[in-house]
């Protein structure tokens, strides 16, 4: 079942490479891992779905927090947060059915981003479970090419998580210790 | 002040406390090589292989548990460090590996003696890191000592560039405090956890308390013994805890899992509680986790939170340094009396008798070695092992009673690590007695270290077990693979007479009667001294878990009959 961890880390060279080395060796198969800054200069963000059971996650939690440059790691298949994936999708689109397929692809908030003669590509933002859904529609007419961002993920609610605490965590630890 | 990053390196390694280091020089390190005539109360211990130089350094520090210093060149240097490295991460050693790296411009260029070494050891050292700029080196060996030797110690790389070496900047020790290393470091044992391992220790009526290697990192033998005193709970040990918890003590069963003795690892089976002090369920001490301690609850003090639930699920996890969890559990634990257990752990123990290879039956037996090893030095040396048969022997024979006096590959189990982590130990604890026990093979792996041995002028004896076989090999050959002996048989080089062109004196043992006065004549003389034993050559170690299978399902010894012990071929 896939899991969602977030993982900040320093924003510095290599860090990807240690993240990625950790489940390789830890065989844990991942799904998709998204990077990319955060409002904390500095911080890089990860979010990372992979594969496993409860336990599973909770290891792969404990094994990221290992690793120096991760600050730290929130698992947010254990409370209730946003998920977001996005797909960039050619589906063939003879004259004749593509009013068709544009109708379909509003009922999915899906945006026709191109239209060639026999082709049309679609973008569309969702939970993974609705873009699933996107592509088995489309699959009758032809998916000719498919492009996935991976997911990002945010939790819902008032608590408040992001770089910001995942620093002030470190430096009130840092404190504690001196 | 304005210094050279050789300089830097070296006067970061002084200011850490570090007054001997192991290494090997070469063409990406001689700034570094140059700068050290420049530090004259800093001790280079010239290796003869970067191999050696790392178990050099993972020797002294186990022996001193203090942060041991390897540095090696680029390329063929820092790949020899690779199973050093290893050896010492899996067995939670701090060390820090200083490496020297092309010069900056030539990174990627496959340029002469370039390797990728963060690349290379990213999965076996806690953190490593490429220094490129002299200005970089103070934060980057500051937080790489720091990170070595805190929460659970291991090894860390720094690989440095010549450019880095040579380029001048100023020095500033105090501007660099690091604070990363804190980051994982496990907050105060949570109270709710605690509760729930008081109240499985209180409803306990078979307990036992398994002994890692923790507990000496977390400086809690006193802790443990309380602990154990206090709740008269019987104690079984990991291999790396051997000489943690003292072996002449009356709740000490000696050690668990695959050689362990069998009422040990019955008593584990048989008991109710579970108290795993420091220690990470290896395979090697539960055998099939299906049907590991089916009776027993598990409360797991442990301050690395990914060992916890990873092998065996646990009922009371305690994330936390050993020694402060049982500071604050002690005085909320109640005495407690549990002699009809240790009554009935005794009775185990009533049937066997692991003495008996001991006696005289006509032929040299690896244990009597050990045996008369430990009578000989009053049970007081420190000894360093190899990996093998005379490994278990050793840990079944050799009663440590004091920590740090066993020094071994656990979780790696790398052959060739006993010559040169002695001299690291020896180098460590000077007034220590250090004995050298290796097989015949492993002892070939690195023997070369033994000019390193001379040319420090240290004495470290040496006992090799010679069998003429790779014995551990061997035995599961005979066990498991109907004696197909597959490239286990190994012809020898004349030990003494290799001994003696490394200027070392020696001597080879054949009788059991010899075995008492060899040891004081190694012993007697001034400097190192190699005692070659020409054992029983089939002989196996017993008990024993066959890989996979339950705890309780052990070979037994053989019988004493004097036929049965072994047949030499």
């Amino acid at each position: 079942m896939p899991h969602v961890l977030v993982a900040y880390t320093d924003d510095e060279p290599g860090v990807l490479n240690r993240v990625a080395s950790l489940f390789r060796r830890r065989a844990f198969n991942i799904h998709s891992l998204t990077v990319g800054p955060t409002e904390k200069a500095g911080v890089s963000r990860m979010t990372i779905v992979v594969d496993t059971d409860d336990q599973g996650a909770a290891r792969a939690q404990s094994n990221l927090e290992k690793l120096l440059n991760v600050q730290k790691v929130e698992n947010l298949s254990i409370r209730p947060s946003v998920v977001r994936d996005l797909v960039l999708l050619r589906v063939a689109a003879e004259s004749t059915v593509r009013p068709e397929i544009i109708q379909l692809a509003q009922s999915f908030r899906a945006t026709v981003v191109d239209i060639a003669t026999n082709s049309l590509v679609l973008e569309c933002t969702g939970s993974a479970g609705k873009i699933d859904a996107l592509l088995d529609v489309m699959k009758p007419y032809g998916i000719l090419e498919m492009g996935r961002t991976g997911v990002v993920a945010m939790a819902r609610g008032a608590d408040f998580f992001g770089a910001q605490s995942a620093c002030t965590a470190t430096e009130a630890l840092a404190v504690n210790f001196q | 002040m304005e210094m050279s990053g050789a300089h830097i390196i070296w006067e970061c390694l002084t200011r850490e406390g570090v007054s001997t280091v192991f290494g090997y020089p070469g063409g990406a390190v001689l700034n570094l090589y140059d700068a050290l005539l420049d530090f004259p109360a800093m001790h280079h211990v010239l290796a003869r292989h970067e191999q050696g130089a790392c178990h050099m350094a993972d020797g002294y520090a186990r022996a001193s548990g203090q942060v041991g210093v390897v540095i090696a060149t680029s390329g063929p240097g820092a790949t020899n460090l690779v199973t050093g490295l290893a050896t010492a991460m899996l067995d939670s050693v701090p060390l820090v590996a200083i490496t020297g790296q092309v010069r900056s411009q030539l990174i990627g260029t496959d340029a002469f003696q370039e390797v990728d070494v963060t690349g290379i050891t990213l999965p076996i050292t806690k953190h490593n890191y490429l220094v490129q700029r002299a200005e970089d080196i103070v934060p980057v060996l500051r937080e790489a000592f720091a990170l070595a030797a805190t929460g659970r110690p291991g090894a860390v790389l720094v690989d440095i560039t010549t450019d880095a070496q040579k380029a001048k900047t100023e020095f500033d020790w105090e501007g660099h405090v690091p604070h990363r290393h804190l980051r994982h470091l496990p907050p105060r044992p949570d109270p709710g956890q605690l509760q729930q391992a008081l109240k499985l220790i209180k409803a306990a009526k078979r307990p036992i308390i398994l002994a890692g290697r923790g507990i000496d990192l977390s400086g809690a033998r006193q802790e443990v013994l309380a602990f154990a005193e206090k709740t008269s709970t019987p104690i079984a040990m990991t291999l790396l805890a051997l000489g943690v918890i003292p072996a002449s003590h009356r709740l000490n069963l000696g050690m668990m899992g695959m050689h362990g003795e069998a009422w040990t690892n019955q008593a584990i089976q048989e008991s109710d509680l579970l108290l795993a002090f420091g220690m990470r369920f290896d395979d090697r001490v539960t055998g099939d986790l299906k049907t590991y301690a089916p009776h027993a609850k598990k409360i797991h003090i442990e301050i690395d939170a990914s060992e916890i639930h990873k092998n065996v699920k646990v009922d009371a996890p305690i994330l936390g340094d050993l020694r402060e969890t049982l500071r604050v559990l002690l005085p909320q634990v109640k005495t407690k009396d549990h002699s009809d257990w240790l009554e009935h752990v005794a009775a185990l123990r009533g049937n066997v008798n692991a003495d008996a290879i001991l006696e005289d039956h006509g032929s040299l037996q690896a244990p009597q070695v050990i045996h008369e090893l430990w009578k000989g030095t009053d049970g007081k040396a420190t000894v360093v092992t190899d990996v093998g048969q005379h490994q278990m022997w050793e840990a079944q024979y050799y009663k440590h009673d004091e920590q740090k006096s066993l020094i071994t590959s656990g979780g790696l189990g790398t052959m060739g690590f006993a010559l040169p982590a002695a001299i690291g130990a020896k180098l460590a604890c000077p007034e220590k007695e250090v004995w050298v026990i290796a097989g015949d093979g492993g002892f070939q792996m690195n023997m070369q270290e033994l000019m390193t041995l001379v040319q420090e002028g240290i004495k470290v004896n040496i006992a090799i077990i010679n069998n003429g076989y790779l014995g551990m090999v061997r035995q599961w050959q005979e066990l498991f693979y109907k004696s197909r002996y597959a490239a286990t048989p190994m012809l020898n080089p004349d030990f003494v007479k290799l001994a003696a062109a490394f200027g070392i004196p020696g001597r080879v043992v054949t009788a059991r009667s010899e075995v008492a006065d060899a040891i004081t004549e190694a012993r007697g003389t001034k400097g190192p001294f190699l005692l070659e034993f020409q054992v029983e050559q089939e002989t196996s170690v017993y008990p024993m878990v066959p890989a996979g299978a339950s705890l309780h399902n052990m070979l037994r010894r053989e019988t004493a009959e004097p036929a049965q012990i072994g047949t030499r071929t």
